[in-house]
């Protein structure tokens, strides 16, 4: 019974509802069929696919997940219960997936911003144009987890910066997931574009609540016009019973500069793509990454960087904190492409852990093919330093209060580098409060 | 204030303090002297509660209580405190931030009400006039990237911030140059006062010339082998340890008479 409700063939009689269900362009249409064939054919991914290795997704795969049901009733007040970071500006907000427009604000977008849901673009005159943008980054054929995003494509956040536009105050696109009697399956799509010459601040907050499962699988495409500069933070509090499959890909225009920051708090399994590529010369990026587990949590991130062309420069700093008996993964591949000479690409992954039980595996990948480049890499995994604790300790703080100091002392550089403070500051606040007492 | 006695302890197999007695009073500055390996790191080190220093045997009584059983944050809170011969460097962690926090625990546990941040800024700045230290040291990470004085002078400036009511400066004076030697000293007398005990742990008399002592203890193979006053100081710097070492245990019979303990 479990083996008929959780093969593919179950997704195959709701894409069939679906399909009947929503009308999409042509295009759109037979990529979503594409995508659904894709997602057939691959199945969910096992262990014995590298890129999966150490990622069972086997809880994810045997879950019966549904459609979420429409119309579910989510109050302003489930919202706030969440304690999310309020940004103040623009405020998108998807629940299970689906623009919720009475709990969303998109008071104060400037003039050459257009921030709209995904089902609004695709019911307009414009759909066309949008969708020559959707799976152009984000490619089914490899990926069970896109292709089943792409297949169940229908809403999310599409975000338009036109040329030369400057955006002040952040964008904030806010995922809730929540599942009602069954597990539910919520899969946003989110599309930025941001035009030659202009200047974006976006933030991706996703979070849940419930003790059932959810999954919250959500693909994101962000083109970075010339010269633009684009800073994006995706922001992962899934509740503890929550499964959070989520890539973010993003193409860099010529000397643009493009930072990702992907902070995972919650979820019992979060897996974190960043798939980047330099698509014209002089582009700078910055791929931070920040992943704090407890318990039997398990967080992956993977990343690629792909130097496709000369002149670019790359920064990438991932740091986990691990306590319980939680596992981490970190997979980092930069691609120098044969053209792409005068490359400088830089990466670290440094995590700590605070218990004996907890395990991190960490993996640089580096494929150069250019021979006029500096690409450095390195990993460590440490524990608290036991003189620092006796330190703080001798000063009078209590051996809770020091560890904690120092767990956040340990995050604090890459804190350092988040330009929203209102993210910057609740973050400080949940690193203290999140370490494990006595573990 | 303070009393040792017959204390022993090793690090893993090795047995250092081989029976100590000492007794330090309000209001006292006691100077531990001692050749190299003598134990005087390590008698320091098991006043403030580090694990890796394992009693064997005697007792230590500090303000009626017994220190020993003590965790180090609460010796911290009681009143003990150590100025570290190698102050740790914990980058990431703000120095005022540190200091902060570290003294809200010491005066809840007095009963007193914590401080806010500008409270606290406020005693800090006036404690730092105090020491001749520049302000900067407050904003920045604990040790990080400090020089070796201003190691040493943040080390003072946390003493002048916590006003413990029992100091153990472990080879503050080693690698300060005569100026940051004079700082650090004034510093230290500033804090001198009659409800305040002071021992000054050092290998060179010199710091003496600055900090004068009421008492003089030179430890050898982990035992107060002689005691006096200041005087002895001098004469160690004259005819170095060997003389010493060399003599017999019972020298210890020499220690200055002993006021009757106050608490």
């Amino acid at each position: 019974m479990t083996q008929v409700a959780t093969s593919p063939h179950s997704y195959a009689a709701q894409f069939a509802r679906f399909t009947q269900q929503t009308t999409l362009p042509d295009a759109l249409a037979s990529l979503r069929d594409d995508a659904f064939s894709c997602f057939d054919r691959l199945g969910f991914p096992t262990t014995r696919l590298e890129e999966w290795r150490f990622t069972n997704v086997a809880p994810i795969a045997e879950t019966p997940f549904v459609a979420p049901p429409t119309g579910i009733d989510y109050t302003r007040a489930d919202l706030d219960a969440l304690h999310l970071t309020r940004l103040g500006g623009p405020e998108l907000v998807f629940v299970n997936g689906t623009f919720a427009p009475a709990l969303s604000t998109t008071d104060g977008v400037p003039a050459g911003v257009r921030i709209r849901s995904l089902a609004t673009v695709l019911a307009h005159e414009d759909a066309a144009a949008v969708a020559v943008h959707l799976g152009r980054l984000a490619r089914i054929e490899s990926h069970a987890f896109t292709a089943l995003n792409t297949a169940f494509l229908c809403d999310g956040a599409v975000v338009e910066v036109a040329s030369g536009v400057v955006v002040d105050t952040p964008i904030h696109l806010l995922f809730v997931t929540r599942s009602g009697a069954e597990p539910v399956l919520s899969q946003p799509r989110v599309l930025v574009v941001a035009g030659a010459n202009s200047q974006v601040r976006v933030v991706e907050s996703h979070a849940g609540d419930g003790e059932t499962p959810y999954l919250n699988n959500t693909v994101t495409e962000i083109s970075v016009g010339d010269y633009a500069v684009v800073d994006y933070y995706t922001l992962v509090r899934e509740a503890a019973a929550g499964f959070r499959i989520g890539s973010l890909h993003a193409a860099l225009g010529r000397s643009s500069n493009f930072s990702s920051h992907i902070i995972t708090l919650g979820g019992a399994i979060v897996r974190n793509e960043a798939r980047l590529v330099f698509a014209g010369e002089g582009g700078e990026c910055t791929l931070n990454g920040l992943y704090l587990a407890k318990e039997r949590q398990l967080v992956d991130n993977q990343t690629t960087i792909d130097h496709a062309q000369p002149h670019c420069d790359s920064h990438e700093l991932y740091k986990g904190i691990l306590g319980g008996r939680s596992r981490a993964v970190f997979n980092g591949k930069i691609i120098v492409r044969l053209d792409a000479q005068k490359t400088n690409a830089k990466q670290s992954n440094k995590t700590l852990l605070l218990s004996e039980d907890a395990q991190i595996t960490t993996k640089p990948q580096l494929e150069i093919f250019a021979n006029d480049v500096k690409c450095t890499h390195g990993a460590t995994v440490g524990q608290l330093d036991q003189d620092a604790l006796f330190y703080l300790r001798s000063r009078g703080l209590s051996r809770d209060q020091a560890r904690q100091l120092l767990t956040h002392a340990f995050a604090s550089d890459l804190l350092g580098h988040i330009k929203v403070e209102a993210i910057r500051t609740q973050l400080d606040a949940l690193l203290l409060e999140w370490l494990p007492v006595g573990g | 204030m303070l009393v040792v006695r017959n204390l022993h302890a090793k690090v893993g197999n090795r047995q250092i303090l081989n029976g100590i007695d000492l007794t330090v009073n309000a209001g006292e500055v006691h100077a531990i002297m001692g050749p190299n390996g003598s134990g005087k790191s390590t008698l320091a080190g098991v006043l403030a509660g580090r694990d890796e220093f394992v009693v064997t045997a005697g007792s230590v009584t500090f303000k009626g209580q017994d220190l020993l059983a003590l965790e180090p944050e609460e010796r911290a809170r009681e009143g003990l405190f150590l100025a570290f011969q190698y102050p740790v460097e914990i980058p990431g962690v703000n120095n005022a931030y540190l200091l902060k926090a570290a003294l809200n625990e010491v005066r809840k546990h007095r009963g007193e009400p914590v401080l806010d941040a500008i409270d606290f800024l406020t005693l800090a700045r006036e404690r730092m006039k105090l020491l001749g230290i520049d302000d900067s040291l407050m904003d920045r990470p604990v040790n990080a990237g400090f020089s070796g004085g201003e190691k040493k002078r943040n080390e003072i400036f946390q003493m002048a911030v916590l006003e413990p009511s029992l100091a153990i400066l472990d080879e503050t004076d080693s690698g300060l140059d005569i100026d940051a030697l004079k700082t650090v000293a004034a510093g230290v007398n500033a804090m001198r006062s009659p409800d305040r005990a002071m021992v000054v742990v050092t290998h060179y008399q010199r710091l003496l010339n600055y900090i004068v002592p009421d008492f003089v203890h030179v430890l050898s193979d982990g035992r107060i082998v002689k005691s006096g006053g200041k005087e002895l100081a001098l004469e160690l710097e004259e005819k170095g340890y060997g003389w010493i070492e060399s003599a017999p245990a019972a020298a210890s019979s020499e220690a200055p008479p002993q006021t009757v303990e106050s608490v």
